[in-house]
Formats: C-alpha cells, sequence, structure tokens
C-alpha cells in the first residue's frame, strides 16, 4: 500500500527524521493561509499523488509570495497531472503540501528495500539525489554504496557514518545523517514496510540535513496490525475496480487490452495473459480468483470485467485442484445468465471433476466456446475478440 | 528416489485442526502411502486429541518425540505462521512446509534470520507443497493429475505447476517430485536449491523449471545450470505482459527498480543453455522434444 508524501514525512518526523515545516492543503484558500501560518519567504507548493515524477509534470512550483503560492495552487489542484508513473491520463490532483523552502547545498539518495537473494534489509544511499535511482543505476552503477542490516543489532552508528561519509556529506553533517540513517530503519521496519525512500535527502547551506520528499510502500500482508498505516489510505488514488474487486477478496489489476481473463492461481493468471499476448490478442486485466472461488465469486469477478468499456471477449481458464470444476463451471453458467453476457466466452477447465464441469456448461444452452487446452482456448478466444 | 520426501517419510500437520488443515490433511493422507506417513498433528492446547486417528499434540517437539516425524506442514494462519515454523526449526525438523499464504515479510526475515546456521529446510511459504507420485503428497495440489516417472518440476506458483505436471502427464511423462517453491519475496529453498537436489537424484533425467517476475533468483539459477547441471531443464517464465510495479497476485510477483522482467529472466536462461520456451502451453512438449535429442 502507498501513501502520499506528507503521510511519509508525518511517519520519518516520528522516528526523528527532521522534513521541512509544511502542511496538507484540500483547497486554494487553505494553501494561502497555511503558507501564510508558516511564514518565510519561500514556499514550494507540491502536487500529492502517489506516483513518482511530479517535478516533471508540472505538480511541483517554487513561490515566493502568497500571491504565487495562490497562483501555483490554482494551477496544481484539479490538474491531470501525468508522469512516467502515472499513464496517459494522469492523475487527478486533490491534495497539495505547502512548505518553507529550503537553502539547497547538495541533493542525496537514500532508500531502503528487502534485497531478496541476501534475504535482509538494504540501505542504498548515492551522491546522485534528486533523480530516479533507477537512472544512476543504469549509468553510474558505482555511485550506489549498499549496506546490509543485521537484524538483531539494527543500523549501527560506524556503519551508518561510514556510509554518510561514503556519499559524500561533510563532517559536520555526519551525525545528523546517522539519525535520519537510524530513523529510516526504525520507520521501515517498525511499520512493515517493502520500500522507504527519501529522494532527495537535501544537505543545507549551513550544513544541516532534511528529508525533502518521502516515499513508502507498505507489505499489505501486515496491514492487519497498523490500522494507523491503514489510516492513510487514500482510495482516490487506486484503480476503481482493483478497489471493488479487493471487496471480494479478488486479486484484479487493470491492463489495456480487449480480452477480459479469470484465472485460478496467479502464476496461471499471468501465464494465461502471455499466451493471449503470444497469440495476438491483448489482455484487459489479470484477474485471480483464487483458491476457493464461489458462484458468487465468479459472477462478481464477470460484473468486474463487463465494467471495461473496451471489453471484446472473455477466456476463463481454470485448472481445477481443490476448486472442482464444477462448481466453477456452475458459476460461469450462473453469472453469465445474471450479467445477460453479450461479449463471446471461451472456457477452459481442466482438472478435478473436469467432465462434469463440461458436461455443465455443454447442457446450459449458452453459447460458450470450449477450448480443449490453454493454447486451443487462447487462440479461439483471439479470434473472437478479432471478430467482435 | 525421488528428493527430500518419499513413502518412507514421517510427516506432523502444524494446524490440523483448523479447516484447512482438516481438509488438506485428509486428501493427503488418501493419497498413495499417505496413511502410513501422517503420523501426528501439531495444536497447542488440543494435546491427547486424535483427527482421523492421527495424534495430536501440544508441541513439534512433543510430536517430533512420540512419533518420530521429521517433516513438518504448516496450514497455520498468517499471523501466527512465521512462529510456527520457528517452532518446527527449533524442534531440529529435517523439512517444513509452510502452505499459508499472507505472511507479513518483516515476519519472514526474522525467522530466516533465525534459521542461519541451522540444518532445517524450508519450502515456501505461499507454496502449494511437494509431491512424490506414488508415493507420498504433502500439500494442497491434486493428487490424481501426477504420474511417476523421471521428470523433476520446480515452480514458484502453485496452478501453474499443475499445467506443467497436467502437460506432462498427458505425454506419458511421469514426475519424479514437483515441488512447489512458493510466490513471497523471502522464502526458504530456491530454484536454486531444488535444481541441486534434482541434480544428484538418479531418477530424475529432467527438469521443468517454471518462474515468473520478481527478484532475480532465476538468473542466479540460470547461471549454475550452466556450469553444474548434467541434466537437461526446460524454462518458463510468467509475467511477459505484467506491467511494472504492480504485485501480480503474489507478493513476490512485482518487477521493481527495473529488476525482475521475465524478458531479462529468459534471456538469461537461454543463454545458459535452457531449453525456454514464451508459450506455457508447450512446456511438456518442448520437454518431449529435448528428451528425443
Amino acid at each position: 500500500m502507498k501513501i502520499h508524501e506528507y503521510q511519509g514525512k508525518e511517519i520519518l518526523r516520528q522516528f526523528g527524521v527532521p522534513t521541512p515545516l509544511g502542511a496538507a492543503c484540500f483547497s486554494v484558500d487553505e494553501a494561502v493561509t497555511r503558507a501564510r501560518e508558516l511564514g518565510g519567504a519561500v514556499w514550494v507548493v507540491k502536487a500529492q499523488i502517489h506516483a513518482g515524477g511530479r517535478g516533471k509534470g508540472g505538480g511541483v512550483k517554487v513561490a515566493r509570495s502568497l500571491d504565487e503560492v495562490r497562483a501555483a495552487a490554482q494551477q496544481i489542484l484539479g490538474m491531470h497531472l501525468v508522469t512516467h508513473q502515472t499513464g496517459k491520463d494522469g492523475q487527478v490532483v486533490h491534495r497539495l503540501l505547502i512548505e518553507q523552502g529550503a537553502a539547497i547545498a547538495k541533493e542525496f539518495y537514500l532508500g531502503m528495500v528487502i534485497d531478496r537473494s541476501k534475504q535482509r534489509v538494504a540501505l542504498l544511499a548515492s551522491s546522485e539525489g534528486g533523480m530516479e535511482i533507477e537512472e544512476v543505476a543504469a549509468h553510474h552503477p558505482e555511485k550506489i554504496h549498499k549496506l546490509w542490516i543485521d537484524l538483531l543489532h539494527g543500523m549501527q552508528d560506524a556503519a551508518a557514518a561510514q556510509i554518510a561519509k561514503k556519499i559524500g556529506i561533510p563532517d559536520a553533517a555526519i551525525a545528523e545523517t546517522v539519525t535520519v540513517l537510524q530513523g529510516l530503519y526504525r520507520a521501515f521496519v517498525e511499520k512493515d514496510a517493502m520500500l522507504a525512500e527519501i529522494n532527495p535527502l537535501v544537505l543545507t547551506t549551513d550544513n544541516h540535513v532534511i528529508a525533502l520528499d518521502a516515499k513508502f510502500n507498505f507489505d499489505s500482508n501486515a496491514l492487519y496490525r497498523h490500522p494507523e498505516v491503514v489510516a492513510y489510505r487514500d482510495l482516490d488514488e487506486e484503480d476503481a475496480a482493483e478497489i471493488e474487486a479487493s471487496k471480494f477478496d479478488l486479486s484484479y489489476i487493470s491492463l489495456d487490452g480487449d480480452i477480459g481473463c479469470l484465472v485460478n492461481g496467479a502464476g496461471l493468471a499471468m501465464a494465461t495473459m502471455d499466451i493471449i499476448k503470444l497469440y495476438g490478442g491483448s489482455p484487459a486485466n489479470f484477474l485471480d480468483v483464487g483458491g476457493g472461488a464461489t458462484k458468487e465469486k465468479v459472477t462478481e469477478a464477470f460484473k468486474l470485467m463487463l465494467k471495461n468499456p473496451n471489453l471484446k471477449a472473455i477466456l476463463v481458464n481454470i485448472f481445477g485442484g481443490i476448486m472442482k470444476c464444477d462448481v466453477i463451471a456452475e458459476g460461469v453458467v450462473a453469472a453469465a445468465r445474471e450479467v445477460h453476457l453479450a461479449v463471446p466466452l471461451v472456457v477452459r477447465l481442466e482438472g478435478t471433476n473436469v467432465d462434469l464441469g463440461k458436461k455443465i456448461l455443454a447442457e446450459s444452452g449458452l453459447p460458450i466456446i470450449s477450448g480443449s487446452d490453454m493454447a486451443d482456448a487462447a487462440e479461439k478466444v483471439v479470434a473472437a475478440a478479432r471478430n467482435k | 528416489m525421488s528428493i527430500l520426501i518419499d513413502k518412507n517419510t514421517r510427516v506432523m500437520t502444524q494446524g490440523m485442526t483448523g479447516k484447512v488443515g482438516q481438509f488438506h490433511t485428509q486428501n493427503c493422507i488418501a493419497y498413495a502411502n499417505g496413511a502410513n506417513c501422517f503420523v501426528a498433528g501439531v495444536t497447542p492446547k488440543k494435546g491427547g486429541q486424535n483427527f482421523e486417528g492421527v495424534p495430536i499434540y501440544d508441541s513439534v517437539l512433543e510430536a517430533k518425540q512420540q512419533t518420530g516425524a521429521t517433516v513438518s506442514v504448516i496450514y497455520v494462519p498468517p499471523p501466527f505462521a512465521a512462529a510456527a515454523i520457528d517452532e518446527a526449526v527449533e524442534a531440529d525438523l529435517d523439512l517444513v512446509i509452510c502452505i499459508t499464504e499472507g505472511i507479513p515479510v518483516h515476519d519472514m526475515l526474522k525467522t530466516r534470520y533465525k534459521m542461519q546456521g541451522k540444518r532445517t529446510l524450508l519450502i515456501g511459504p505461499n507454496c502449494p507443497g511437494l509431491i512424490t507420485p506414488d508415493e507420498l503428497k504433502i500439500g494442497i495440489m491434486p493428487g490424481h493429475i501426477h504420474r511417476k516417472g523421471r521428470i523433476g518440476v520446480v515452480s514458484r506458483s502453485g496452478t501453474l505447476t499443475y499445467e506443467a505436471v497436467g502437460q506432462l502427464s498427458a505425454l506419458g511423462l511421469g514426475q519424479s517430485s514437483c515441488v512447489g517453491i512458493g510466490g513471497d519475496p523471502i522464502n526458504g529453498l530456491k530454484h536454486l536449491d531444488v535444481l541441486q537436489l534434482f541434480n544428484d537424484d538418479p531418477d530424475t533425467d529432467a527438469v521443468i523449471m517454471v518462474g515468473e517476475i520478481g527478484g532475480t533468483d532465476e538468473e542466479e539459477c540460470a547461471r549454475w545450470i550452466k556450469d553444474h547441471m548434467r541434466k537437461p531443464v526446460v524454462g518458463f517464465i510468467a509475467g511477459i505482459t505484467a506491467p511494472p510495479g504492480k504485485r501480480m497476485g503474489h507478493a513476490g510477483a512485482i518487477i521493481s527498480g527495473g529488476q525482475g522482467g521475465a524478458g531479462a529472466k529468459l534471456a538469461v536462461m537461454e543463454e545458459c543453455g535452457i531449453h525456454i520456451t514464451r508459450n506455457p502451453a508447450e512446456m511438456g512438449k518442448v520437454m518431449k522434444q529435448v528428451l528425443r535429442g
């Protein structure tokens, strides 16, 4: 689960990481009021959306008067902010962060991730702040320093100071940087984060360090023990179909193709998307109905797919293990009737009770196209979508 | 022979009295030699009871001492599952198979940290388990699609493993053992560990390796295969069409930071001499061709 920058900074402050003085705002007037309260001569008006690359997309503006704050807030609030992470339609901006400007001497990068192959938490640090770390990794991998943190000992003073020196933090700011690194690590562990990024961490002209941005991604499997993180959830930032799916315990992701897929199991669901592409079609979604799909769940899955105006055909691909093919077949027939299905439907069933399942489909009187195996089903659904 | 388990393995079920644990334990007992292999269940405070004749103990250690079971399968709910693994490791079991899906990653980091220097092997979490056809099934896979034979199967995904097995069985190619290593980012045995076991198993002639997007396990495994594997390997990676930054069902199936894309994985695998296919419907067919030479 992702959160906004201003929420991330709230968390960082709880763990002793300094951030600029600032406030979240939901209207233009509020932005001006907050800027006046903050005081100072320079403010930064920042769009709050979950995607990165906001600056390049015009979502971050510097203001040198309250009038400029008003103008910037008017421009940004409500805009469709397009960045490399939003897709071509962009993301509508509903929230702003107003902050005091900082006198920046240099920008650095700090990131905390889970290193899968080492099975440890890893800190990534770089002198190249303010740009995408992927870009630094591609062009200057030598400028990224890594520290794997021992779970028992945590982020230790000496190791933190050493990595701060490596990325070029001056001696005068080392102690503050150690505090930032330790706070970031504790926030990462105690809040069950999968990713925590400060990009940039800035060194001010008077040798202090401040987190100028904050990005968190939390482990959704651990949200049950973090109601304070769940409270940060912003449904405006999430795909409507994916929110709807999560209510029914369906794993759904919208894609830009026209062939809907309903599959059991995440791996088989991905493989089904892949084979549609391989046969010249384009998947409209990823949808894993899980191991215990009921008639109701299958019906909801059909409704979700049919909300997509681009949908031209549906492929159901089930390898029944625990899930019995006859149960799925009954669910498919009931769903097709309930939603008055008007697009071609190809069904491929395999596994437990497959013959019974096929019989139910054949006797339903519905125009269901049967796929004998995965390849046959993919070929048929691609052809059906093309003729639609 | 086979890898990891056979008809002589003695198994306990942690979380046997829950709905999921009961259902799958019954199915496993009904498969091949399961009735002899499943000798104990563990549920705290229910020691002394039994489930379908299988005695229940309060702790893993007690179950091991009383029955001689050296392997455990876990169906404990996610908030308590990592502690269940810890208990099995503390009891010095040979192998723990954790089926549970949805364990917090930081819990698994702690569990893996505690496992350093211990000899217990872990499969999963978030996995279908493993099976040696006609001998023993430990997990949630449908037993009837398997045939006894000489092909090893290792995969991160459940139903996609069944797909591979189904294709092999339909072509008359039986399996020595099939291992689902699970879809979580922090887990026990990796593709590489399982490939090493298949390499040393005299009853395995070739291996199907099914991967998916996320992480770099498949690449690391491919490099090992190039230098050490004496048997042909057929490979498929799911997720060519997956968009970056989206978690595709499995917690571990996400392309992040430019790493973990299916295309890059397939390219490394091909370079390392693995017989890759981009068509998930042709894993069995490619294996048949490879075996014909």
